[in-house]
């Protein structure tokens, strides 16, 4: 439960001109944008990415920390290299 | 997408699946309390490459499963009601209550209405000043911030017609009853990453400690999942039993400080019914005495609906993983997504719904 | 505390006594009514194969017949409005068979109300349309029922075209060994409809990709042994491997990796929770081909606009013979099953 996806801030609104009268910001995920409340997220900027559960930001994604441990599943990978076959294919996405 | 893709990686997978095997020397078995995860493991058809040792068992972690048919029944009563704008989630449309669904009411003339947010509420609400506006606020804690902060921009707003139908669950309490119950078998919990973000994890440390079983927070993608579990399984086979955090890049241990302070001005703590597992202390939320005024069970009168929960069904022992959904003699026959006997069934990502949709009444068990 | 807790379940099962909105969803509900109630009234060779249309012997021609209904809300929508799905959802029916579409009857049921710039609009779609797609229409009706009694409009069309010789496309000739190919992206229709109904606010580039596919199939035809062929609209492309597979008796294997979808499609889907493998399309098709003719029918259709993006998704199988399996990105497998409702989004 709790579905919440990752999104980027590509504008903000401030509570005087949102139409909730709430802090929001068009927040793009993937090429759909969404308006979505940022009252939970006070220090959120532009090109911040946020979990979106909901219409509201419950948090912001931590991106040092999102590097440092797919670095550490990439070295697991690595050394599973060694008995890897074909590489396994790219999703068939669209632009 | 990104933080989504990297995350479905087949090859980070396929070597943690192998991690996992080199690290498991005996059976073990798990729980994911969140039914987002359940939904996930289904999905990516996850839990049929696990190595035999590693058993999961699917939690409580759906809100859907878990909301009382007396509930449901009042929610229903209230959407019956002439000029009622009845809003909920999609999820909660097929939930059967004593008589049909959100749906059947619809075709007899209800005003029900699906929302993705709960300020879609409050602007039907301001489109509409005659009428009452009423939202189902089901949910575990991931939630309660977006449904504490549309009573609040009422109020602020001044908004006379809009009220919640509150039946929010808390999660620790749900593991604490599961690790009491004396058929308890689940030796360790992937805990709910996105209930973390918002409550941090200071919870879960008196339960790792008092029941000595390892919790690790976890994310609802493969590669989390996998990572969760193999955390989980390194605890197990070193005898330790702490709180872990697999999903750093989205759960801190305070969580979100503002959503808490605002679940707080709005909501407090309540004992709740669990469907198939009875009223638990302490374990919901309803709305502060202040906000009464917003609370739609008042507003309507709906607290005098009550309905006895029929006994077929094994949803409440797959709630608490004492069961998997093939054990039921009535999964995949009488009991079905269109033919539900227990919310399992019902939600999209209850255990049964999902194992169904994934086709697992057709396959024998692989394990 | 350490008490057991007791059984608790919900309901008795009611059995329906009612038609439900699942009944019109393209799944099992909706295969259930046919199957229980239509096709033992109805009764004959032609029915009893349930393809999407009749493939009839008139003289010494084959005449292939097909008729829908379209109830589509929101009227119009981005890439289309009823009208043009209209023309294009008759003239694709005909199309699967291989025959070449020639005369569409089209029957309005209109909402008293219903403002009559909107219905020029429509109609001035519909002839667009068809004269793009090469066929005429010949007849038709027109009705009014009280407000409240329809949902603005609905249409209904009935196509006939000929079948070429030598042509004999059915599901039930899928076998074991075909090539399935996937004429392009899926989930547009469904999305750009969905996003656009109220309460959801999705802002997006995503249009419905209701196009005639006639063409296409010439083009396929001309280029290899095609066995089966369905165009995925209600209940996506699921529901139509499902009920070849199940037409046919073969199993059917596909790969989630090699299944084209737009980035905001994906996208959308998963905001709502939903999944692309079960949201409607209009304007492709599935294709079981024969494994020598693979190849050179997948260049054909790519050399086409509407089979641009056309990929060979998976195979029919001998094995698990009515069931299609999903092999999952992650090297897991998952089956596909025919849903029972129309997809809902979720927030859990």
């Amino acid at each position: 439960m709790c579905l919440a996806i990752p999104g980027k801030i590509v504008a903000l609104l401030d509570s005087q001109s949102s139409r909730t009268g709430l802090k929001m910001a068009t927040v793009d995920f993937g090429g759909v944008r969404r308006e979505v409340c940022l009252e939970y997220l006070p220090e959120a900027g532009m090109g911040d990415y946020v979990l979106v559960h909901v219409g509201f930001a419950i948090t912001r994604v931590d991106e040092e920390e999102a590097a440092r441990t797919y670095r550490t599943l990439r070295e697991l990978d690595q050394l599973a290299e060694l008995e890897a076959g074909a590489l396994p294919e790219e999703p068939h996405e669209v632009p | 997408m990104k933080y989504l893709d990297e995350y479905r990686d087949e090859r980070v997978s396929t070597a943690l699946l192998d991690e996992i095997r080199r690290t498991v020397t005996r059976p073990w078995t798990l729980m994911e309390v969140c039914g987002g995860q359940t939904h996930s493991i289904v999905r990516y058809g996850l839990d049929q490459l696990l190595p035999a040792e590693v058993e999961l068992v699917h939690g409580p972690g759906c809100p859907v499963c878990v909301t009382p048919l007396e509930m449901i029944d009042r929610a229903h009563a209230i959407a019956r009601r002439a000029g009622v704008i009845f809003c909920s989630f999609g999820d909660m449309l097929r939930v059967p209550g004593s008589q049909g669904d959100l749906f059947q009411i619809k075709a007899e003339g209800g005003d029900v209405r699906i929302v993705y947010s709960p300020l879609d509420c409050l602007k039907l609400a301001r489109a509409h000043p005659e009428r009452p506006v009423v939202f189902f606020a089901v949910g575990f804690e991931t939630t309660a911030p977006a449904n504490a902060m549309a009573v609040w921009q009422a109020r602020a707003q001044g908004l006379a017609n809009f009220s919640l139908l509150v039946s929010h669950v808390l999660v620790p309490p749900a593991i604490a009853a599961i690790l009491e119950s004396p058929s308890n078998r689940v030796q360790a919990f992937l805990g709910p990453g996105h209930v973390c973000a918002v409550m941090g994890w200071s919870e879960y440390e008196p339960l790792a400690e008092r029941y000595r079983v390892p919790m690790v927070i976890t994310g609802f993608e493969p590669v989390d999942l996998l990572e969760g579990i193999l955390m989980a399984a390194r605890q197990l086979e070193q005898g330790r039993a702490t709180v872990e955090n697999q999903y750093a890049r989205a759960v801190t241990r305070e969580g979100n400080v503002e959503a808490r302070k605002t679940i707080g001005r709005v909501f407090e703590v309540c004992d709740r019914a669990w469907r198939g597992i009875g009223v638990i202390p302490r374990s919901g939320y309803r709305l502060r005495p202040e906000f009464a005024e917003y609370d739609a069970e008042r507003i309507f009168d709906v607290r005098s609906v009550h309905a006895a929960e029929p006994a077929v069904c094994i949803s409440g022992q797959v709630l608490q993983g004492h069961k998997k959904p093939h054990d039921c003699p009535a999964f995949g026959t009488q009991c079905t997504p269109q033919t539900p006997l227990g919310a399992t069934m019902v939600s999209a990502e209850g255990a049964c719904a999902a194992y169904y949709n994934c086709g697992r009444h057709m396959a024998p068990a692989s394990r | 505390m350490g008490k057991e807790f007791a059984l608790a379940c919900p309901l008795p099962v009611t059995g329906r006594k009612t038609i439900v909105l699942g009944h019109g969803s393209g799944g099992r509900l909706t295969a259930q009514l046919v199957r229980d109630l239509f096709l033992p009234a109805f009764d004959n060779e032609f029915l009893r194969k349930l393809d999407d249309q009749a493939v009839l012997k008139l003289g010494g021609a084959r005449i292939a017949f097909t008729t829908d209904s379209f109830v589509v809300t929101p009227l119009f929508f981005p890439g289309g409005d009823i009208g043009k799905l209209a023309v294009h959802g008759t003239v694709n029916d005909l199309a699967m068979s291989g025959a070449r579409p020639l005369y569409l009857s089209a029957a309005f049921i209109m909402e008293e109300g219903l403002p009559l710039d909107e219905l020029a609009r429509i109609t001035a779609s519909m002839a667009e349309a068809a004269k793009a797609a090469g066929v005429a229409i010949v007849t038709g009706d027109t009705k009014v029922v009280n407000k409240g009694s329809a949902d603005k409009l609905f249409i209904t069309t009935t196509g006939i075209g000929l079948v070429p010789d030598g042509v004999a496309i059915s599901a039930s000739n899928a076998r074991p060994g075909d090539q399935v190919i996937l004429s392009g992206t899926i989930g547009d229709h469904g999305m750009a409809v969905f996003s656009r109904r109220e309460n959801l606010e999705l802002e997006s580039t995503i249009e419905s990709d209701t196009a005639p596919l006639h063409a296409l199939v010439q083009a396929m035809l001309a280029a290899g042994e095609i066995h089966a062929l369905r165009d995925p609209t209600r209940g996506g492309l699921a529901t139509s491997l499902c009920e070849i597979a199940g037409s046919a008796g073969i199993g059917v294997e596909i790969h989630a990796r090699r299944i084209p979808v737009r980035q905001p499609v994906r996208a959308a889907c998963e905001i709502l929770g939903m999944d692309p493998l079960f949201v409607a399309n209009e304007g492709k098709l599935v294709a079981f081909v024969a494994p020598a003719a693979a190849d050179a029918v997948l260049a054909a259709m790519r050399a086409t606009t509407e089979g641009r993006d056309a990929a060979i998704v998976g195979e029919a199988v001998g094995a698990h013979p009515g069931m299609v399996l999903l092999k999952t990105e992650i090297g897991g497998s998952r089956i596909l099953d025919l849903p029972f409702n129309e997809q809902l989004p979720r927030i859990c």
